[in-house]
């Protein structure tokens, strides 16, 4: 009940003395969406300050991955962010292209992207029933979301033999073709998923309590947002356009036409509509690949996957992933295993501000912030 | 698109007494980067973020890498007079290449669509104590990863507002991703 050194108890207003309280919030909360703490300073309910601890979650996947080969680190990736197996996978083996100078056939280059939109598609939906779960909607937004997600899972399943840890791309391609009929599954899937969306919005864009609890609350202002390196739909409620898909034009994101929907106040409600209208752009580019799929290879047979030992040299490479920028750096030293690896985990890095968003709310407001912000603690902690 | 090359022209036009290397890349890639002297890092990257016709106002990626002392066995051709008859002969000579830390930044402008600029700086040696400057101050997504960089390589960041561990616990006292370190055993270890 003391207040830790270097803070100031504010003034107090009447003859009532109060104190500090210093509140460990984690890991074991349910808000905090995985083994997080935030050490939270109240006075009353209202925050001075929140400090974020990490680490519970580490395992030292860069140590393990420098240990093994380029290969053998592709299903770690699955572990990272353990929602996104398939973009985790990307940005890897996008990096390690970058390294060696792959190229990916046509039909790969369409899985990939097919494969990483369904991805964005059911984290952005989820998030959504979170994030109203964490509002006080128990239960229904939630598994509205999951009943979505669990047909796209099947997709996966189907397509590599996992729902969640699906270890499919790799260097130069994928690992394995469509199965007969997979495209027609997911067309009738994603065209489910429109009037899913429709249904979603309809119940809760214009809730009450939803408003109420998340408009003008957590603002995040442009400048701070883009110097603290913050990425993904958090940094475009705030009206930076800034989509990596746009920017680097990485795979074959050029010759889909979507938008890219930007918020105007940068609070909890504009993030939480960014993932809504990002759903909808999500579906105009599935609804474009699954059309436009070649046939033809999936993997480049120059390929070189076991015992790959690229030139001595380093390469970033990144992908816009649901949660932000994901980004893989390689030194290689021309032997088997990479001599530097390195996640940039966009969950980590968004983190940065999450004291700046919750300073003068309430304690209640910190759990909607949080789920805002889209954190996997696989990613955070690695 | 500036080259690297370019980047430093320009960095030496405003600091005509900087030490920048452009560092060269063998991979595919193509991303050179650059070597900045740690003294005048913090001045240069504020420079980068600021100048009009650079704007790198997103730092995206910062982490650490190890170089241990490493030996190098050259092959040197060498004169040789024996009987007073002059010949080449090859010979093997060990180098000892220096060891060191580095931080490696890799910059992007979201104002102008550019990147990535990778810039390095490198302490002096390995040593317990090898220090650099932070560059939070100037990009605040630096201060988890130069946490983290402190924490798992052990560079110091002078300047840094909150240096602490971040993913091992407070009173742990090596440096995992150090490429000599040796992992305890986990009995031993465990808070």
């Amino acid at each position: 009940m003391i207040a830790p050194p270097g803070i100031q108890a504010p003034a107090a207003v009447d003859s009532i003395s109060h104190d500090l309280l210093e509140v460990a919030m984690g890991p074991h909360h349910p808000s905090t969406h995985g083994v997080f703490r935030m050490n939270v300073v109240l006075d009353g309910e209202t925050v001075v300050k929140l400090t974020p601890v990490f680490g519970y979650l580490h395992r030292n996947h860069e140590k393990i991955a420098e240990k093994n080969s380029y290969l053998a680190s592709i299903p770690y990736t699955d572990r990272l962010d353990y929602i996104c197996s398939m973009t985790n996978n990307w940005a890897y083996v996008l990096s390690v292209e970058k390294l060696t100078g792959l190229a990916v056939p046509e039909r790969a280059e369409y899985i990939r992207v097919i494969v990483a939109e369904l991805t964005r598609l059911f984290n952005h939906a989820c998030l959504a029933g979170f994030l109203l779960q964490d509002m006080g909607a128990l239960g229904t937004p939630m598994m509205y979301a999951f009943r979505e997600r669990e047909k796209i899972l099947d997709l996966f399943e189907s397509l590599t033999g996992s729902r969640m840890m699906c270890n499919y791309m790799r260097f130069g391609g994928c690992r394995c073709d469509l199965t007969a009929g997979w495209l027609e599954q997911a067309a009738t899937v994603v065209a489910g998923f429109d009037s899913f969306l429709d249904h979603f919005e309809a119940l809760l864009n214009g809730n009450e309590i939803l408003c109420a609890r998340s408009q003008g609350v957590g603002v995040l202002p442009a400048g701070l947002a883009v110097n603290a390196g913050v990425t993904g739909p958090g940094l475009r409620a705030s009206g930076v356009n800034y989509d990596i898909r746009k920017v680097d034009q990485y795979g074959i994101y050029n010759r889909f036409k979507f938008r890219v929907p930007l918020g105007r106040c940068g609070d909890v409600f504009d993030r939480y509509m960014m993932r809504i209208l990002e759903m909808r752009e999500s579906l105009k580019i599935l609804g474009q690949a699954l059309h436009d799929i070649p046939a033809g290879a999936i993997i480049d047979p120059k390929a070189k996957l076991r015992n790959l030992r690229p030139k001595p040299g380093e390469a970033y490479g990144r992908i816009e992933s649901p949660k932000g920028e994901l980004g893989f750096y390689l030194i290689s030293d021309g032997g088997s295993a990479p001599y530097r690896y390195r996640v940039r985990p966009p969950s980590l890095i968004n983190l940065t501000v999450l004291e700046d968003m919750c300073l003068g709310h309430a304690i209640a407001d910190v759990v909607i912030i949080l789920g805002s912000i889209d954190i996997v603690l696989g990613e955070v902690d690695r | 698109m500036q080259t690297p090359e370019q980047i430093k022209d320009r960095i030496l036009a405003a600091f005509p007494d900087a030490q920048v290397e452009v560092i060269p890349n063998g991979s595919p890639a193509s991303q050179p980067s650059l070597l900045l002297a740690p003294t005048q890092a913090r001045q240069i990257a504020k420079f980068l973020r600021d100048d009009p016709a650079l704007r790198f106002d997103y730092a995206s990626n910062a982490t650490g890498v190890d170089w241990p002392e490493k030996t190098v066995k050259e092959k040197v051709k060498r004169k040789k007079v024996v009987d007073g008859v002059e010949n080449e002969t090859e010979e093997l000579v060990e180098r000892k290449t220096p060891a060191f830390l580095e931080a490696v930044y890799h910059l992007y402008s979201m104002a102008l669509g550019r990147g990535p600029l990778v810039i390095r700086l490198r302490t002096a040696n390995r040593a317990d104590n090898a220090a650099l400057p932070s560059l939070t101050p100037i990009w605040r997504s630096c201060e988890f990863q130069e946490r983290e960089i402190f924490d798992l390589f052990g560079i110091f960041f002078q300047g840094h507002p909150d240096l602490r561990r971040i993913l091992m616990w407070d009173n742990f006292v090596d440096h995992p991703m150090r490429k000599d370190y040796v992992p305890a055993d986990a009995a031993e270890v465990l808070p």
